[in-house]
């Protein structure tokens, strides 16, 4: 399916579901807002002529303010269709303040390290996901490492780091 | 009744009263590849769950490239897997060419070609021998490193490094092939095929004692391996018939004639330990076709650093580009907005989450054959940590 096919498909099941479409970019995508994620996630996978069985990447991009837009933090599923041999990208744009994304490891259980990666480096914290810790850094580490305004210690359990 | 049946038998007697306990694995162990710690828990000789935790090797790449520029990340990309480093040097190249719209001279398009297969097979020996090792085999890991050497040493001519290339650059090469060296690399194919049949099939792939570990262990079936989001030799060993060179192609992958290897359950289960190592093997010989093809295609004139920017400067936008490394789907997802480094990359290493099925597909298994599934998930620590 094409990406318009895919967003007329999306929307036809779930009229919401779909916040922004960018058919322009590299690689297609669609903002969808954090509380559709799950509902469409589900339709994503189950729908036969959808069928996105594969999860490719789960990321997490931090976007400080600039001008008048705000701090945000993205959660983004790159997801692909091996039987129809089509793309998607599903962006969930969230407040810094608030970063809390339901979790797609029930669907995809590959998503688990991924999200598990994102909360990590990014400090996006997913509902729903079974065993959130830190991945990549140890368990006592503070902050997260992908923040622009992330200020490496100085020390870490009395080590020096520099 | 076989020794892995009385093993089993004797680790389900109701005396034994069912406790669990726990293990460790790594970080420092042969079998583990690297710098992995597996947190076991066994029922006896059986194993109840594993619980990975990864991340002794991690160094900052994501972090790294917010300050750099894409032809300075390059180098960095050599660093995560390094058993395949001409592949993570195509994968990043070819996602910041398609953000740039950058056409890449013919010439160049096969050199990457023979280099990326040159190096898959140089991986797959890896993988295949230490795949033997870990089980004991120990004298076909010294053939199959007496092969990858002979691509390393093509590879030290060509770039002048062994392991770490920065060898594919955003829109060319760093050097020419030096004179002669087509020659060498088709008579390299010639002796290998004959090395695949006649040395590592009789002395590891058809051995009765390596078939014994191996096949019906660790067995993924299809629908879990895309769920897992197992790619390369290790979805291909479960029978899914899915190729990035084919399916979703970059470079020049789609003029050459070749084709997908499949596991088929010839020892056993279709995706067990035996299939996902038997893929590697048929890939190899997949890929000497590919060299021999590229290699007689490939224009002799030109400058391989003609389309080369003199300053890559990545527009707005992002980008999730894909390529088949020999682990399987390397993902880079580049998101710019048209400074001279890109905001943020991501990588979606192949190993990192081939390793996440582990725990599913060990339970059940006996503790001896975690290693055999681990060996043949081959994976590589540097990726997975980053």
């Amino acid at each position: 399916m094409e990406f318009d096919d895919l967003i007329r498909h999306i929307r036809a099941a779930l009229p919401e579901a779909v916040a922004e479409e960018h058919p322009e970019a590299f690689s297609p995508w669609i903002r969808v807002e954090r509380g559709q994620l799950p509902e469409l996630a589900r339709l994503l996978r189950d729908d036969p002529s959808l069928d996105f069985a594969q999860l490719m990447c789960l990321s997490g991009v931090h976007v400080p303010a600039a001008g008048d837009a705000p701090e945000t933090l993205w959660s983004v599923i790159h997801l692909f269709s091996p039987r129809h041999h089509h793309k998607l990208g599903l962006k969930v744009v969230l407040d810094a303040a608030d970063p809390v994304c339901p979790s797609v490891a029930e669907l995809w259980p590959t998503a688990d390290w991924h999200e598990r990666e994102s909360y990590d480096l990014l400090g996006i914290r997913y509902l729903g996901h079974p065993d959130l810790r830190r991945i990549l850094c140890p368990d006592d580490w503070e902050g997260h490492p992908l923040r622009k305004d992330y200020q490496a210690p100085a020390t870490y359990n009395g080590m020096p780091l520099d | 009744m076989d020794t892995r049946e009385l093993i089993l038998q004797g680790s389900r007697l109701p005396q034994r009263g069912g406790d669990l306990m726990t293990l460790n694995m790594g970080p420092q162990h042969p079998s583990t590849h690297g710098v992995l710690r597996l947190e076991l828990t066994t029922d006896g000789e059986e194993v109840a769950a594993i619980r990975p935790h990864i991340g002794y090797l991690h160094r900052c790449f994501e972090k790294h490239c917010e300050v750099l520029t894409p032809p300075q990340i390059i180098p960095y990309t050599d660093r995560m897997d390094y058993l395949a480093a001409m592949n993570n040097n195509l994968g990043f190249a070819v996602a910041c060419e398609r953000m740039l719209g950058l056409q890449v001279p013919e010439k160049v398009e096969h050199l990457r070609v023979v280099v990326a297969e040159l190096n898959r097979i140089a991986s797959h020996l890896v993988a295949i021998g230490t795949c033997g090792l870990d089980l004991g085999a120990l004298t076909p890991y010294f053939f199959c490193f007496r092969d990858r050497e002979m691509i390393l040493d093509f590879f030290e001519e060509i770039c002048g490094a062994r392991l770490l290339y920065n060898y594919i650059w955003v829109g060319g090469l760093s050097h020419d092939f030096p004179e002669g060296m087509d020659d060498k690399i088709l008579r390299f194919c010639d002796y290998f095929e004959a090395r695949i049949d006649n040395e590592l099939n009789p002395l590891l792939s058809f051995n009765k004692i390596f078939i014994k570990r191996n096949a019906d262990i660790g067995v993924v079936p299809a629908e879990q391996a895309w769920a897992f989001g197992l790619s390369g030799p290790s979805l291909r060993g479960s029978g899914v018939d899915f190729d990035l060179r084919r399916d979703d192609p970059y470079s020049i992958y789609d003029r050459f004639q070749w084709k997908v290897c499949l596991g088929q359950g010839l020892m056993g289960t279709v995706g067990d330990c035996w299939d996902r190592y038997w893929v590697k093997v048929l890939e190899m010989k997949e890929s000497l076709f590919i060299i021999r093809q590229a290699l007689a295609a490939r224009p002799k004139d030109g400058d391989v650093r003609e389309a080369v920017p003199s300053r890559v400067k990545l527009p707005v936008g992002e980008i999730y580009c894909r390529t088949e490394t020999p682990r399987g789907e390397l993902g880079y997802y580049i998101v710019s907005s048209g400074g001279n480094t890109p905001d943020r990359v991501k990588v979606r290493a192949p190993a990192f989450s081939n390793l996440c099925v582990i725990d599913t597909a060990s339970r059940g298994m006996l503790l001896g054959d975690v290693v055999a599934i681990l060996g043949s998930l081959d994976i590589v620590l540097g990726e997975i940590d980053r």
